[in-house]
């Protein structure tokens, strides 16, 4: 167990680094952009008087490392500070934000692992059988499909017909029935763009796996099929299996902007977009870090539980 | 000069007349629509989606500039003056008005109206409310309507301005969005509250998703504010907002795109509404670059473009050719008699030869941020362009960041006004010589000379005369194409009633829906 803590501590300090050189990029990509906070924010109606008072309210007169470090003292202090656009706290902004998109994405994947799960181990154990194709080309068309088309399809198929609200009206007061039941079309959405990339690899694994002598010998044996997947091959399919469903987790915390747009879904990435267009950048900040430390946890995770369903991996020195 | 809502009443009244008519003319409606107008019920829950709202809005009245914040306030709070649904100045919190001398303007505060937090509304509550715009470091969009004023002071129940040059239209600034009256704390107000004496209380608010407002019990207008909540909602997705109509989420939408109006006419599940206004799409070129800077350029470019093409294909029919003249039929002003300009690519190169061009080539700057369609538009243009020998290089800019990087600063691109209600507003702030947002750099003695001329101008007839003088300049001299002007379109569902008029003052019954429709 030891190794593991070890592993773990090294990872969160890697993690805190790359948090930092993130927060860096971040910050500079957004001093690249054209423009700044005070002219985006009287936009059309800008003139030079007006952008000149707003930049000195704001404090954007400042030079850009003197800006970022202000900035990151705060940070390291626990504090995000107020949005410059708003004047509000980063916190308040964010957090009814943050659990929404976490609601979400959890929804998603409460159906989407089990299912792609599921389908992954029928297909590989029915290899090359009319399921098989079925089940992967279902999944391959679904991902094919742009995000907001397989969302259009849905609204017109199931919410014009008045069964599912097209529009996601979601307030921290409502009970749970009620959120899953307004918030299902944007999850059915989500689980059909991420089912196909973790069904595949379950199958592609397992498939993997199936060739090797052990399970010959399992099946010399007189061992049944369903067993053999599920005792012999899928233990050790578990790892990559594992790192997708990681990698797909930290997609639908982070890279689901479109489907919010559609389902009217307040979520960080509407106001990640929202944050760039006006070069709020301590909002904008906020969020990355957020993202980024949903990925950076997520693969701590994933590599954890890898390791922890290898002996070979505990035991090396 | 005695600015009660009433002076001017005769020939603004013809004049709208004239525009009613064509207002009526362009409104789509089905007959039992009207019929249904008797007295207003009370109730309901009235609900808008708005393709506007960001995460990123805040409360400070100097900074609304999208129509969520505009709608938001209308709701929340009132005004000095209100432009009615006619375009006529109407009291709010100013009682009455007047001006001896287009310098000193006082303004009657109305007695015995209060804030939703129960303070009565002041004269000291007016004055801060003013001033959050004005001074050197108001950061005020509206900042220089304050330039002339030189003083704002208190007299008894009246509010004095006084102003350096007469302006007989000041009052009308007055009535600007932006001006929302508000408490004062210690000579100031605070733009983050949300407190106001308008027709509805907020209850909830997340900037960029939707706030909730319930009736202010004690509003002192008690002919209007129907619907007992209000909840207007962020929906930026153009699909998703006609879905969140056709599936009775929302009563209310705006910015229909044109290609889907035919559609939600045949689902007969909602009623269109196309109000014409004063806004209009724009081609600013910048006058001071070459080849712009010589006028019969100009003059080709405008005589090779498309109007009527432009309103059938870009608007779908929801809007009105322009000559160039960025004062519209709603206005009080309006030169109708102007000579037309068509689609003449033989005038077109008559005028390059007079340059002496043989032909043109230029590149316009376009992005949808200019206005819903400005791509097309410019395709569009250059299309019809070619056949004057005029060669129009399209190039497509990203929409963030329009207004900083193309905007004012690519000589030849797309842009949109809202419209005025007045001449000299929309004049000052868009002709005049070195006007913060005059957009093609323009500069023009005459005109000049007579906007200063008819802002003190007591004679109406003078006046009409100098502010036609004015548009005949900008539309044949000026340096800004203006092929159309564009309907306001909007779409409820059935069971909401409007008033006979809808104002074409600004977009949704000039912001005021909220207090003016209800349900059937």
């Amino acid at each position: 167990m030891h190794a593991v803590l070890m592993m773990i501590l090294q990872r969160l300090g890697l993690g805190i680094l790359t948090l930092f050189v993130v927060s860096v990029v971040i910050f500079g990509a957004t001093e690249l952009l054209p423009g700044d906070l005070a002219s985006s924010l009287l936009g059309q109606s800008a003139t030079p008087e007006t952008v000149a008072a707003l930049r000195q309210q704001m404090g954007l007169d400042q030079p850009a490392p003197v800006r970022y470090w202000t900035w990151l003292t705060g940070v390291v202090q626990g504090d995000f500070g107020v949005s410059l656009a708003t004047r509000r706290p980063i916190s308040d902004m964010m957090s009814m934000r943050l659990g929404n998109t976490v609601f979400l994405a959890l929804y998603a994947a409460a159906i989407a692992v089990p299912l792609s799960l599921v389908l992954g181990i029928l297909a590989a154990l029915w290899r090359n059988s009319l399921f098989d194709r079925v089940a992967n080309a279902g999944a391959l068309s679904a991902i094919s499909f742009p995000e907001f088309f397989v969302a259009y399809i849905l609204i017109f198929l199931l919410a014009q017909s008045g069964v599912f609200p097209s529009m996601v009206r979601i307030s921290p007061a409502m009970g749970l029935t009620d959120k899953l039941y307004v918030t299902f079309l944007p999850a059915l959405t989500l689980t059909l763009v991420v089912t196909a990339h973790m069904m595949r690899m379950t199958r592609a694994a397992i498939i993997n796996l199936m060739a090797s002598p052990y399970i010959e010998m399992a099946r010399l044996k007189g061992v049944s099929p369903l067993r053999i997947v599920l005792r012999h091959a899928l233990p050790n399919a578990l790892a990559p299996i594992i790192n997708v469903v990681a990698l797909n987790l930290a997609y639908l915390i982070t890279g689901v902007v479109v489907v919010e747009v559609v389902f009217v879904y307040p979520g960080l990435g509407q106001l990640m977009v929202d944050s760039v267009a006006k070069r709020d950048i301590a909002v904008v900040q906020a969020i990355a870090l957020i993202f980024a430390s949903a990925y950076v946890l997520l693969n701590l995770t994933a590599d954890v539980l890898s390791t922890l369903t290898n002996p070979r991996l505990m035991r090396r020195k | 000069m005695h600015n009660k809502p009433t002076r001017n009443s005769v020939t603004r009244r013809g004049l709208l007349k004239g525009a009613t008519a064509l207002g009526a003319a362009g409104l789509i409606l089905p007959a039992s629509y009207r019929a249904a107008q008797a007295t207003p019920n009370q109730g309901g829950t009235f609900r808008i989606g708005l393709g506007h709202g960001n995460s990123t809005d805040g409360y400070d009245p100097g900074l609304w500039d999208n129509l969520y914040a505009q709608v938001f306030a209308a709701s929340r709070h009132n005004q000095l003056i209100e432009v009615d649904a006619d375009g006529q100045l109407a009291p709010e919190i100013a009682e009455s008005w007047e001006s001896p001398d287009g310098k000193t303007w006082v303004f009657r505060i109305r007695e015995g109206v209060s804030f939703h937090s129960g303070k009565t509304v002041t004269v000291e509550d007016v004055i801060a409310s003013l001033n959050h715009h004005r001074g050197d470091d108001a950061t005020s969009a509206i900042k220089q309507f304050f330039d002339p004023v030189t003083d704002i002071s208190a007299d008894g129940q009246n509010v004095v301005v006084t102003l350096d040059a007469p302006n007989g239209d000041f009052a009308y600034l007055m009535s600007d969005y932006h001006l929302a009256i508000m408490p004062s704390v210690d000579g100031r107000i605070d733009p983050a509250s949300t407190d106001g004496c308008g027709p509805y209380v907020v209850e909830s608010y997340e900037p960029g998703v939707q706030a909730s407002l319930t009736r202010n019990p004690d509003y002192w207008k008690s002919d209007r504010a129907h619907f007992d909540r209000v909840e207007i909602l962020a929906i930026l997705d153009s699909a998703a907002r006609l879905n969140a109509l056709m599936t009775g989420q929302v009563d209310l939408i705006d910015q229909i795109d044109p290609a889907t109006i035919g559609m939600l006419e045949a689902r007969n599940v909602a009623n269109i509404l196309s109000i014409p206004g004063n806004a209009h799409y724009v081609f600013p070129m910048d006058s001071r670059a070459a080849p712009f800077n010589d006028n019969n350029v100009r003059l080709a470019l405008k005589y090779a473009i498309d109007r009527q093409e432009m309103v059938d294909k870009i608007l779908g029919g929801h809007g009105a050719v322009s000559n160039d003249n960025p004062i519209g039929p709603a206005n009080r002003y309006f030169h109708a008699d102007m000579e037309a300009k068509t689609f003449d690519p033989d005038r077109a190169r008559f005028h390059l030869r007079e340059a002496g061009m043989e032909s043109l080539s230029v590149d316009l700057h376009v992005a949808d941020a200019a206005f819903s369609g400005a791509v097309d538009a410019g395709a569009l243009f250059a299309e019809t362009a070619a056949q004057s020998g005029i060669n129009i290089n399209l190039v497509r800019e990203p929409n963030d960041g329009y207004w900083d990087n193309v905007w004012m600063q690519k000589p030849f691109c797309a842009s949109y006004w809202g419209g005025r209600a007045v001449e000299d507003h929309m004049f000052t702030t868009g002709y005049a010589t070195g006007a913060s947002w005059n957009d093609s750099f323009w500069s023009n003695e005459r005109f000049d000379e007579l906007l200063v001329m008819a802002r003190s101008e007591i004679n109406e007839d003078l006046r009409r005369e100098m502010y036609q003088e004015m548009q005949q300049i900008v539309s044949f001299e000026g340096s800004v194409i203006i092929p159309m002007n564009n309907n306001f379109v909007m779409a409820t569902a059935q069971n909401v009633v409007t008033p006979e008029q809808v104002s074409a003052n600004w977009n949704l019954d000039g912001f005021r829906c909220v207090e003016r429709w209800w349900f059937a």
